[in-house]
């Protein structure tokens, strides 16, 4: 029986954009800065679609929690082989504050309203390295969890996922329905097409709230203070290595 | 015609919406009997009140494709155009990127295999390529916009089943039109068809014709009634693989260099009478009115070229310290390159305020040669400048500034040199103004 997908796709400040701290340190700069899919995110879309290509999957179904531009990103996964989208809307402070919790609370919700036998996630969003939906959205539905998949196979009735953790790789078993995270290693994401960017216009796109769903964004925490990384400072060079090494006890670093 | 007339994007209902403009007053008035498969393209009258959307403003297909294509050229094509540019060939992942992507088949209607996009998509499809190659670039330009062009414009539908998939997938199409002794003089050509019952003979050579090496197919103007003059010029469809048909001599170019330029011969080159493109002796029209759409996409590929060459300098200008500050923070630099964004701003909204005039079926070939001339102009004062900002590194191949310094000549040369457009431009003021007083 062939499975149906949902993954989460999250708009996020372009990976080649240097990132700026706002003067008033409530965030970083967004405005007039490019956005795109987060990487991870790509990878899990990817490899949805080539589940789908091997006839694992019969649908997949992707959903992204944000303002408006998030139907952009919606619809680069539509185009890379997506069959549907849902945007749940979120805006202004709930949407500044918006976290993991919340995110896989909807993603429950949506995988229940959906009929998801798989969720695919990336492991971690690039703007807040987070790493916390894929675990939060099993916790939620109670579903076994396999995070940071570098392979996924499918064998019986469940999935045998390769795992990167330190040091090496772990194989395990899980059964469906099940969450899993995208790890960099997965695979590497295609290009949507020309062709399927026109294409993807006439895929459905369906708008919820996060309201529709029962799930309550109300900010639990509160930004105090967003600061830019101390700057590095100038380095000495020396002479040799028992130059280096008297420097290194010098400072207490040996 | 109204004064006011407007195209709808499909971000501008929302805009007009926003601005309290509803569409009740919109019409369609441009439908495009070209071709049913384009965006519908609507004209809105009675808005003389309310705002115009900005020329350059990008339908949301043209915006998808402009960060799909600015990925392809940063991602596959920009770590390759140093090697292309220095062993002048074209790289074969490259050719193969842009098939697989459907950068070669943007206008060609979904049932031909091709993308099925509009005439914009191609103009920002070839900017966003100029940006890192404008090498590879024209390539997608000649490619959608004359000789894909030509055949959706003007072929019969059994040419269109066989060669559109193929242009669309795997094969490059090359326009034959310049020979040794015609070149701005584009009627004087002597390469001659002569009717062979239910075929023609071509004979002749090409000079100049880009990607001729690697193309398929070719469009080859031909005189096939000399007694005629320019009236007998035809244009006709010839299969590479044809007895008679053989590549000469490859030129080695000063830019470009990632796009290859060679001879042609047709040495008695059979084929069937059905491979004729359009009407008899109408080839010098096709001629003068197809390649309109080429300059708006030259004067794309120029603009493209600018605009890659500022951002690769702007951030050296922003970091590099010389007498305790940076570049960018001396008044002199300071003026010199606001003076040249804004030129490039010019460049960009004629460039695409010719290709909106085209894409709504208005008169744009005085729009288009004015639009074609400017980019090129710009691109060569462009690089000029960034070149002498940049300093020592600029004139290095550490940078690719010099690169774009000889990839700009090109501009003002091909698809009409800049003096032709001047001409083309004077003659329309002369119509304009004759009746004047």
């Amino acid at each position: 029986m062939a499975l149906r997908a949902l993954v989460g796709v999250k708009r996020v400040v372009d990976y080649a954009v240097r990132v700026r701290v706002k003067p008033d340190k409530t965030g970083v700069v967004t405005d007039g800065v490019k956005h795109s899919m987060n990487p991870f995110d790509e990878i899990a879309v990817e490899e949805a679609v080539r589940l789908k290509e091997k006839k694992i999957v019969s649908e997949i179904v992707a959903v992204s929690c944000g303002p408006t531009q998030s139907q952009e990103t919606l619809r680069t996964a539509l185009a890379m082989g997506v069959d549907k989208a849902v945007h749940v809307e979120v805006t202004g402070p709930e949407y500044n504050n918006l976290q993991p919790i919340h995110v896989a609370k909807i993603l429950a919700k949506l995988a229940t309203e959906q009929k998801a036998d798989l969720v695919i996630v990336g492991k971690q969003a690039i703007d807040d390295d987070c790493n916390q939906t894929a675990q939060m959205t099993a916790a939620f539905l109670d579903w076994p969890q396999a995070v940071f998949a570098s392979k996924i196979e499918k064998e019986g009735d469940g999935l045998t996922v390769t795992r990167e953790i330190d040091g090496g790789l772990e194989t395990i078993k899980v059964k469906l329905p099940a969450v899993i995270s995208a790890d960099l290693r997965l695979n590497e994401p295609r290009y949507a097409t020309l062709p399927n960017i026109m294409k993807a216009k006439k895929k459905p796109l369906e708008k919820k709230t996060p309201k529709d769903l029962g799930v309550d964004v109300s900010p639990r925490i509160e930004v105090v203070s967003v600061e830019d990384p101390p700057t590095r400072e100038a380095g000495a060079k020396v002479e040799d290595v028992d130059q280096l090494i008297e420097k290194l006890k010098k400072l207490g670093r040996i | 015609m109204p004064l006011t007339v407007m195209r709808t994007l499909t971000c501008v209902p929302r805009v007009l919406k926003s601005l309290g403009v509803t569409r009740s007053g919109t019409v369609p008035l441009l439908s495009n009997p070209r071709n049913k498969f384009l965006r519908p393209i609507y004209a809105v009258r009675g808005l003389s009140t309310s705002v115009h959307p900005p020329v350059t403003l990008l339908t949301e297909d043209e915006e998808a494709m402009k960060d799909l294509v600015s990925k392809i050229a940063k991602e596959l094509i920009a770590p390759l155009s140093p090697q292309m540019d220095r062993e002048a060939k074209l790289d074969k992942s490259v050719l193969e990127t842009l098939f697989q992507n459907g950068l070669m088949g943007i206008e060609i209607p979904e049932e031909y295999g091709g993308t099925g996009a509009t005439f914009g998509a191609t103009i920002v499809v070839v900017e966003e390529l100029a940006k890192v190659d404008p090498g590879v670039s024209i390539l997608v330009d000649i490619q959608n916009t004359l000789s894909n062009n030509l055949i959706i414009e003007l072929g019969t539908e059994e040419q269109k089943r066989k060669y559109l998939p193929m242009l669309a997938a795997n094969t490059i199409g090359s326009f034959c039109l310049s020979e040794s002794e015609s070149g701005s003089d584009a009627f004087s050509l002597r390469t001659r068809a002569d009717r062979d019952g239910d075929s023609f003979i071509i004979n002749g050579t090409k000079t100049w014709i880009s990607f001729s090496d690697l193309a398929g197919i070719y469009l080859v103007m031909a005189n096939a009634e000399p007694s005629k003059g320019y009236k007998g010029i035809t244009c006709f469809i010839v299969d590479r693989d044809l007895p008679g048909v053989s590549i000469g001599k490859k030129e080695d170019k000063l830019g470009i260099r990632s796009s290859s330029t060679c001879q042609v011969n047709f040495d008695n080159v059979k084929i069937p009478a059905s491979n004729l493109l359009g009407e008899f002796g109408q080839g010098y029209k096709y001629a003068i009115t197809k390649l309109n759409g080429g300059r708006i996409g030259v004067a794309a590929q120029m603009l493209g070229l600018a605009q890659g060459c500022f951002d690769a300098t702007l951030p050296y200008l922003l970091q590099r310290k010389q007498f305790g500050k940076r570049i960018f923070d001396f008044q002199g630099i300071q003026h010199q390159v606001s003076h040249v964004a804004t030129k490039i701003e010019c460049a960009r909204t004629l460039v695409y305020n010719a290709c909106r005039l085209k894409e709504s079926n208005l008169p744009f070939v005085k729009q288009a040669s004015m639009a074609k001339y400017f980019a090129a102009e710009v691109a060569t004062e462009t690089t000029s400048k960034c070149m002498e900002w940049m300093g020592g590194v600029g004139f290095t191949k550490d940078y690719p500034i010099e690169r774009y310094y000889r990839d700009c000549k090109i501009g003002s040369i091909y698809e009409g040199t800049s003096n032709i457009q001047l001409n083309t431009i004077a003659k329309y003021l002369e119509k304009e103004y004759e009746n004047f007083n």
